[in-house]
Formats: C-alpha cells, sequence, structure tokens
C-alpha cells in the first residue's frame, strides 16, 4: 500500500517530464497508473471480504507518535476503488477535454497528486497521516481550480477554496490532537479498539469534536462553508467531475463515517450533524433551482446531496449507515457523470448556460445517452442505483429515532430538487423538441464520451445487480463505521409495495411539477441577488478584502520607511516591557536608604558631572557643526576620565584613542557633510523630547536598581585567580581579551576589517561608472 | 557618584535618541555616537563601579586579591568600544555619501527605495 503511494507520488512528479517525451501521449502513462492501482485494490477485495484488515506501517518519528500507517478495511477499500477508478476515467476523459492544452503535462501533475493524496486519505491510520495527506488534498485541489491562472475567477476561487479548506484543516489538526490525547491513541484503528472506555464524558470530548467536525464541515462544503464549491467550478470539468463531486468533497463525510464508532452516537453529535445537513441540504438544493449555469446547478445539488449523507451519518442508526453508503455510491456515479456531460456540452457547444441549449440528442447522441442514464438514476427511477439510495433514505429518516418528519422532510425536498434538475440535464437539454438545435462547434471525440457512458452505464449494472457487485463491498464498509452492530445488507430492487415505494413514486410526480416551473424561479432569481449580499460568500469577500486592507494598514503604520519611526516604535515597546517587568516582578528602589554615599562624592567627580551634562545641554542648542564636533569629543573625553577614576584604564585608554579618530574623521569630512538646519515641527518636537525623556528615565530607574540589588559574579573570581597562573598575564583585562576570550576579539578584528573594506567601498567606488573606482 | 551616574547615563540616552529622532543626517550621526557612549557607560555602571583599584596583579602576588574592580564588564567594554567605532566611521561615510549621491540631508526624502 505504501509503495502504490510512493508510485503516485512519483508518477505525478514526472508527468511534466513524460509530457516532454512523450508530447499528449503522455495520457498513457498516467492512465495507466489508476488502473493499475485499480487493480491493486481490486486483488485485495476478496482479503477485506474475508476480514482481514490489511495493515502497512513504516515508523517516520517514533517519538511523537508520527508514522505513515496505513490500513485498508471496508471503508477504505469502499473509497480506494472509487477514487482509482474514477481517476482512471477522468485521466482519459482529460486527454479529450485539454487535448491541446501546452500544460498537459502539469495539469496531470497535480491530478495524480491529488488521487495519490486522497488514498492517501482513505488508507490513513495514523492522525498525523491522515492530516498530511488531507492538507494535500487542499493544496492540490487550490492548484487545480487555479489552473486558468490567467483568469481572475480562477484565481479568487482557488484562493477561496484553499482558504476555507486549509482553515478547515487546521481546526481538524487541533481536534485530532485533541481526540489522541483523550483517547490515549495516535491511530484510528487504535481509538476504535478502545473506544468501549466511553470517550463522551471525557472533558476533551466536545473541543475535539467541534474541531474535528469544523475540519469535515469545510471540507465537504456544509452549510455556512458550502460557498467554495460552487466557485471552484472555474476549474477545468474533469477537475470538477473528480474532486468537486466525487472524491474530495466526499473526505469530509469519509472521515465523518471514520470517527463516527470513536466520536458518534452522542446527542451533540447526532444534534449537529442533523442540523448542519439538514440546512445544507435544504440550502443547495433551493439554490440549486435558481441557477442555469450547468457547472452550477450540479454543483449546488452535489452540496444538497452532502447535507443528506451528512444527516444520515448524524441519525447513525444500521439502516442510515447503509442508506448513506448506497447513496454516496449512486451519487458518486450520476453526478460525476453529469459533470462529465457539462463538460462534453460546454466543449463542442462553447456554452454552458441552460437556456441556450436545446435538442443535442440528434449531435451528441452518446453523451446524451449518458445524460440519461445519470439523469434517471438520480431522480431514483426504478432499477437504477440511484433508486435504492433514494428508497433508503426515505426508509433511514422515517425509522430515525429524532426529529423523523423533518428529515424525510429534507429528503423529499432534495428528492424533489434532484429529480427537477434530472429532467433539465437530460430530457431539455438532449431530446426535448426543438426546432432549433444548438449548433457544435466541433465533433465530441470518444475520449469524452466514454468516460460518461461507462459510468452511467454502472448505475444502471449495480441497481441490477445490487445485491452481488456493490453490496458485500458496502457491507463491509458499514462494518467499519458500525463495528459493534450486526450488519446485513440485502440491496434489492424490488421491496414490494411499501410506503416508501409510494413516497418515491410521489418525488417523481412532484419533482416534474418542480421542473415545469423551472423556468419561473430561474427569472425570479435575479430578484434575491439581494439576500445573497449577506450571504457567507460575500462575508467572506469582505472579510479577505479587510484582511488585506488592515494588513496593508498595518504595514504601512509599522513599516513606513520611516527611520525615525521604527525607533520609536522599537524604543516604546522596549520601554513597555521594561515597565512591565519592573512593575511586575522587580522591587522598588529605595534612594532615601543610599542618601551617606551623596556625601562621599568628591568635588572632581561633581565637577565632571556637571561639565557633561553641560555639554549635552549645550550640543542641543548649537547650529555649528564644528562646535557640536567639538561638545562630542568633551563627552568622550569625560567618559575616559569616568574609566580612569574607576579603576579601568585600558578602556580609558582605548576610549582615549578612539574619540580622537572619531573626531578627526569628523573633522576631515566635515565640508562634505550637510548643514545645520531645522527640520522638525514643533509638534513632533515635543512629541520626540516625551520619547527621549521616557527613555532616558527607564534606563535611569533600571540602573539605580541594578546598583541597589548587585549580582557578585563568579566570573570576577575566576578570571583573578586564573589570569596569571593560567595565562602568565597579570594585567587581568588583556589577559581576557586575548586569552580567555581570544576567538572573540578574532571576531571583533573581523568586525573592523568589514566596515573598513565598506567604507572604501563607500568612499571610492560610484556606482555610476559601473562599480569602478 | 555611583548615585549620580545613572542619572548621567540617563540623560546621554535621552539626547542621543533626541538626535536620533530627528531628521537631519548629521544630527544622526550625533545621536549614534552619543547612543554609543551611553551604552558603554551603562554597561560600565552596571559591572559595579570600584574607585582607586585596578585589576591588574602586582608583581609579588600570583592572584588578584581583593578589592579589585571586575574585569569582565571592562573587557566588554573594550570590544564594545572598537567595535562601535568601526559603526560610527561607516555611518559618517555612508551619511556623506548619501549626502553627495541624493543631495538631500532629510531623513524623511530617503523613505523609499527607488529613484524619484
Amino acid at each position: 500500500m505504501f509503495y502504490t503511494l510512493l508510485a503516485g507520488l512519483l508518477v505525478a512528479f514526472a508527468a511534466p517530464l513524460l509530457f516532454r517525451w512523450l508530447g499528449r501521449y503522455v495520457v498513457l502513462p498516467l492512465a495507466l497508473l489508476p488502473l493499475c492501482i485499480f487493480i491493486y485494490f481490486c486483488a485485495q477485495v476478496s482479503q477485506v471480504l474475508g476480514g482481514t484488515r490489511i495493515i502497512a506501517s513504516t515508523s517516520w518519528v517514533p517519538e511523537l507518535g508520527i508514522n505513515l500507517d496505513f490500513y485498508l478495511d471496508g471503508l477504505s477499500l469502499l473509497f480506494a476503488l472509487l477514487i482509482s477508478f474514477f481517476g482512471f476515467l477522468i485521466m482519459i476523459y482529460a486527454y479529450g477535454y485539454l487535448e491541446k492544452h501546452p500544460l498537459l503535462g502539469r495539469f496531470y501533475m497535480y491530478l495524480t497528486l491529488f488521487m495519490t493524496a486522497m488514498l492517501g486519505v482513505v488508507t490513513a491510520d495514523n492522525i498525523f497521516c491522515l492530516f498530511l495527506f488531507w492538507e494535500l488534498t487542499s493544496i492540490s485541489s487550490y492548484l487545480l481550480i487555479g489552473f486558468n491562472n490567467d483568469q481572475i475567477e480562477s484565481r479568487t476561487s482557488a484562493w477561496q477554496a484553499l482558504l476555507v479548506t486549509g482553515g478547515g484543516g487546521l481546526a481538524l489538526m487541533g481536534g485530532l490532537i485533541l481526540l489522541s490525547l483523550a483517547s490515549g491513541h495516535f491511530t484510528f484503528s487504535g481509538m476504535v479498539l478502545s473506544s468501549n472506555i466511553s470517550l463522551a464524558t471525557h472533558p476533551l470530548y466536545l473541543p475535539a469534536l467541534l474541531l474535528i467536525l469544523l475540519g469535515c464541515f469545510t471540507k465537504s462544503a456544509q452549510f455556512p462553508f458550502h460557498f467554495w464549491l460552487p466557485n471552484a467550478m472555474a476549474a477545468p470539468t474533469p477537475v470538477s467531475a473528480y474532486l468537486h463531486s466525487a472524491t474530495m468533497v466526499k473526505a469530509g463525510i469519509f472521515l465523518l463515517a471514520r470517527l463516527s464508532p470513536v466520536l458518534g452516537g452522542t446527542e451533540t453529535w447526532m444534534t449537529i450533524l442533523l442540523v448542519v445537513g439538514g440546512t445544507t441540504a435544504v440550502v443547495g438544493a433551493l439554490l440549486a433551482l435558481q441557477q442555469t449555469d450547468l457547472k452550477a446547478i450540479l454543483a449546488y445539488t452535489t452540496i444538497s446531496a452532502l447535507g443528506l449523507l451528512v444527516m444520515m451519518l448524524g441519525i447513525g442508526s444500521v439502516l442510515a449507515i447503509e442508506a448513506m453508503l448506497v447513496f454516496l455510491l449512486a451519487h458518486a456515479l450520476y453526478k460525476g457523470t453529469l459533470f462529465l456531460v457539462a463538460g462534453v456540452v460546454d466543449h463542442s457547444t462553447g456554452t454552458r448556460q441552460v437556456n441556450d441549449l436545446k435538442g443535442l440528442g440528434r449531435s451528441m447522441m452518446y453523451t446524451g445517452i449518458a445524460a440519461t442514464l445519470a439523469a434517471l438514476s438520480m431522480a431514483g427511477v426504478i432499477s437504477f442505483f440511484g433508486f435504492i439510495g433514494k428508497e433508503l433514505l426515505y426508509e433511514a429518516s422515517l425509522e430515525s429515532e429524532v426529529f423523523n418528519w423533518l428529515t424525510l422532510g429534507v429528503n423529499m425536498l432534495a428528492g424533489l430538487t434532484f429529480v427537477a434538475v434530472a429532467i433539465l440535464m437530460s430530457y431539455r437539454l438532449f431530446w426535448s423538441k426543438t426546432s432549433k438545435p444548438t449548433a457544435l462547434q466541433h465533433q465530441t471525440s470518444p475520449y469524452l464520451y466514454l468516460p460518461p457512458l461507462v459510468l452511467g452505464l454502472l448505475g444502471l449494472v449495480f441497481g441490477l445487480m445490487a445485491g452481488l457487485l456493490p453490496a458485500p463491498v458496502l457491507e463491509k464498509a458499514a462494518l467499519s463505521i458500525l463495528p459493534s452492530q450486526k450488519v446485513q445488507f440485502e440491496l434489492a430492487i424490488w421491496h414490494g409495495f411499501t410506503p416508501v415505494l409510494g413516497l418515491s413514486m410521489l418525488t417523481l410526480v412532484l419533482g416534474y411539477l418542480l421542473y415545469r416551473f423551472l423556468p419561473a424561479l430561474h427569472s425570479a432569481a435575479p430578484r434575491l441577488k439581494k439576500v445573497y449580499r449577506y450571504g457567507p460568500d460575500s462575508m467572506y469577500h469582505t472579510g479577505f478584502k479587510s484582511f488585506q486592507k488592515g494588513a496593508k494598514v498595518f504595514i504601512n503604520t509599522l513599516q513606513n520607511g520611516y527611520l525615525r519611526n521604527y525607533i520609536i516604535y522599537i524604543v516604546l515597546f522596549f520601554c513597555g516591557l521594561m515597565l512591565f517587568a519592573l512593575w511586575r516582578d522587580a522591587p522598588h528602589v529605595n534612594l532615601g536608604a543610599r542618601r551617606e554615599l551623596l556625601d562621599q562624592i568628591e568635588l572632581h567627580e561633581l565637577v565632571l558631572f556637571v561639565l557633561v551634562i553641560a555639554a549635552l545641554f549645550y550640543i542641543l542648542n548649537t547650529r555649528s557643526r564644528l562646535t557640536s564636533i567639538v561638545v562630542m569629543g568633551l563627552v568622550g573625553y569625560s567618559a575616559a576620565l569616568f574609566y580612569i577614576l574607576y579603576g579601568a584604564p585600558d578602556v580609558a585608554a582605548t576610549q582615549l584613542l578612539i574619540e580622537t579618530l572619531t573626531v578627526v574623521i569628523f573633522v576631515l569630512l566635515l565640508h562634505k557633510l550637510p548643514a545645520f538646519w531645522y527640520l522638525s515641527h514643533q509638534f513632533r518636537k515635543y512629541k520626540f523630547i516625551a520619547i527621549s525623556i521616557l527613555f532616558g528615565s527607564v534606563m535611569t530607574y533600571t540602573l539605580l536598581l541594578v546598583q541597589e540589588f548587585a549580582v557578585e559574579s563568579e566570573l570576577k573570581e575566576f578570571y583573578g585567580n586564573a589570569s596569571f597562573l593560567e595565562a602568565h598575564g597579570r594585567n587581568v583585562v588583556n589577559v581576557i581579551l586575548v586569552d580567555f576570550r581570544g576567538l572573540d576579539t578574532l571576531g571583533e578584528i573581523t568586525v573592523l576589517a568589514v566596515a573598513a573594506v565598506g567604507i572604501f567601498a563607500l568612499l571610492r567606488l560610484n556606482p555610476e561608472k559601473g562599480g569602478k573606482p | 557618584m555611583e548615585l549620580l551616574m545613572p542619572f548621567l547615563v540617563g540623560t546621554l540616552f535621552s539626547v542621543s535618541l533626541y538626535f536620533i529622532l530627528h531628521r537631519h543626517l548629521f544630527k544622526l550621526i550625533l545621536g549614534l555616537i552619543l547612543f554609543g557612549l551611553a551604552t558603554n557607560l551603562f554597561l560600565f555602571v552596571v559591572g559595579g563601579i570600584t574607585t582607586g583599584e585596578v585589576a591588574i596583579i602586582p608583581q609579588e602576588k600570583e592572584t588578584a586579591e581583593p578589592p579589585f574592580p571586575d574585569p569582565v564588564p571592562q573587557a566588554l567594554l573594550l570590544t564594545a568600544i572598537v567595535i562601535g567605532f568601526g559603526l560610527q566611521a561607516y555611518a559618517i561615510v555612508l551619511i556623506r555619501r548619501v549626502y553627495q549621491t541624493l543631495k538631500s540631508n532629510n531623513l524623511d526624502d530617503l523613505s523609499k527605495t527607488d529613484k524619484t
């Protein structure tokens, strides 16, 4: 299993290279890969059906519990088969769809990467492993939605999808970590095994549940995060069919199903899932009815279907899980088909607007047949797989312990919409009588109509042989969701005359009526635009824009290119931090206790002090550059005198030397430096004075405090003892510099050397003359 | 004097920061140099000041005998002064170059990287 994923990654990144070598025949190896993976998983079917779980494990960072653990049970197998088979068909379809696209290789890279990531998600056992692949699906989805990156619509939609699902992914990671803390396991299999110790009473249960749900809901486009999915239709149609109807949006459903033995069964779980799922189903259905763009219609019905799936997981009974799985498979088959059909229509006619498309059946017969097969399944007509799904949905709602009429109502509403959309997608587009059928721009290639035809036929085959083909795998999948229950699937087309059959028929009839009303709804739709202004999509855009604006304001305030402001922020922040620390931790300075120190001040010290202070005030007021340099030299020499007075002759010597040098350089360059000029405003001046005084006071206070609570260092003792005995030098300071910390001195010399090189460059080199002296 | 030094250092810091905040290039250099001085003195005072003694081991002894000043801050200071000089010299030359090239003594004119 590990090697399957590895192969996927390798082929993905090799795709652009293969494209360079093989041209458009790149499709051969790339379609072969999903086919091989599909065959590989098919080969595992018998084992999984026999009850063994296939486990593959490679340790990665075992100390943190991060391992590449994979396992294959019924649920994983169902998804893996779905993903690889769809992948195979989509690869072929994409070849027909983007035949002459110059970036076909890149497209295949993204698509294969996505497929691998998705396979990783459904087979992952370790939570970190799952998270890794989960994010990889988000990223590859971003790349695929933004594939037409020369269109602004694609770019914004890609951003939106990435931000929404990526944000959800972060929540998911938090939730998974909390869950592993609560359960003590890093693997799903471990969590499921130990779930008899009830997690529901654990204090971390609720936060973990909410975060994980947030992750799943964003991924599976549940209300109020549904808005990214219709926008994601900016992607090329193969992507919409693959990611945004059949696989990626079902990752959230998958994870909910995977975790339902661990987290499910509580009242919170049921309520949230039922409410969110129900709302999503209704909202999706209502919005779908107002759309006229083929892909938008399909996107909203997908949202609605996802809502139904979440609702079924919320009910969580055996029947509901059965309904969930059957409907999931049926939906993947028919919705995938319809998306592919929409792509073919778009490709051949150049439009996706329902109102411009009529009577295509004659010119695109095979596509029409595929669409009809899928539509019949979608509408839930008997003998199709969708019929079984719909029957089970109704049955599960009726048997639900809570809100059964409400869930049934939601199901009915969604069902009606599906019927109406199905009629629209097949009858209206292809077979309705018209004198002026829409003209084709070019003939459809078999690469385009074969994949949907295969999928559409599968919907019929699965329906007719429901008990034989899909049932065993679905049963195993249900067993992984409900490990402690006895699950027995008996899928059949004919249940006899039951109330549920009546409901199915009623749905069909009402759905047809709804279809008749569609034109009225379409014309009413623009009037609802005002409502959408407060919808989540526009809220997202407002939020996104204000975030960008806020960031710009923030940056412009903090990093506005004015040196002075940078320094003010640094100084103020430093003062704030310092004052906070002083206020919180430090004792108060007690100057009164040290008053007698004032008596020890000698006259020469006082004179020096007054001299420096006077010099500083003089320098503030002088307008002459020369005077200020001289006065500054005075301050420097005074500092040297202080060093001499307090036992630091070496420092004093250095200070004298350096001060002299500085003054010399200054004077030498004086005539080349700008003359004095008062540039600052009066108001600013006061602000500067206030900040400067604040800074000076903080430093003074700190110094006073440090003096009062002086710390005796052991280093002093050490150097005092060791400098002659070990380093044979009597001047302790010098010994430290050249011996004990010799390397530091080397560093210091290096700094000087670098400064010298810089100075040379500044003085001698001239960029206008090409860097020559 | 121990008591007066903090005030001296504080005043030095205030004046130097005031100069740095100015728009004038020349004042910026003055501010930088004074700031370096203030920092050095700050370090020196933090290390504790003792009068009259030096950190040199007399000829007849093998170890330094207390009271002697802490040699560590002094060693640090020496390094700081020299590096500070490198910085100052570089700043002076850089500012001269900026003035020469851009003919401006106003820092606010330098808020963009592009030529105007």
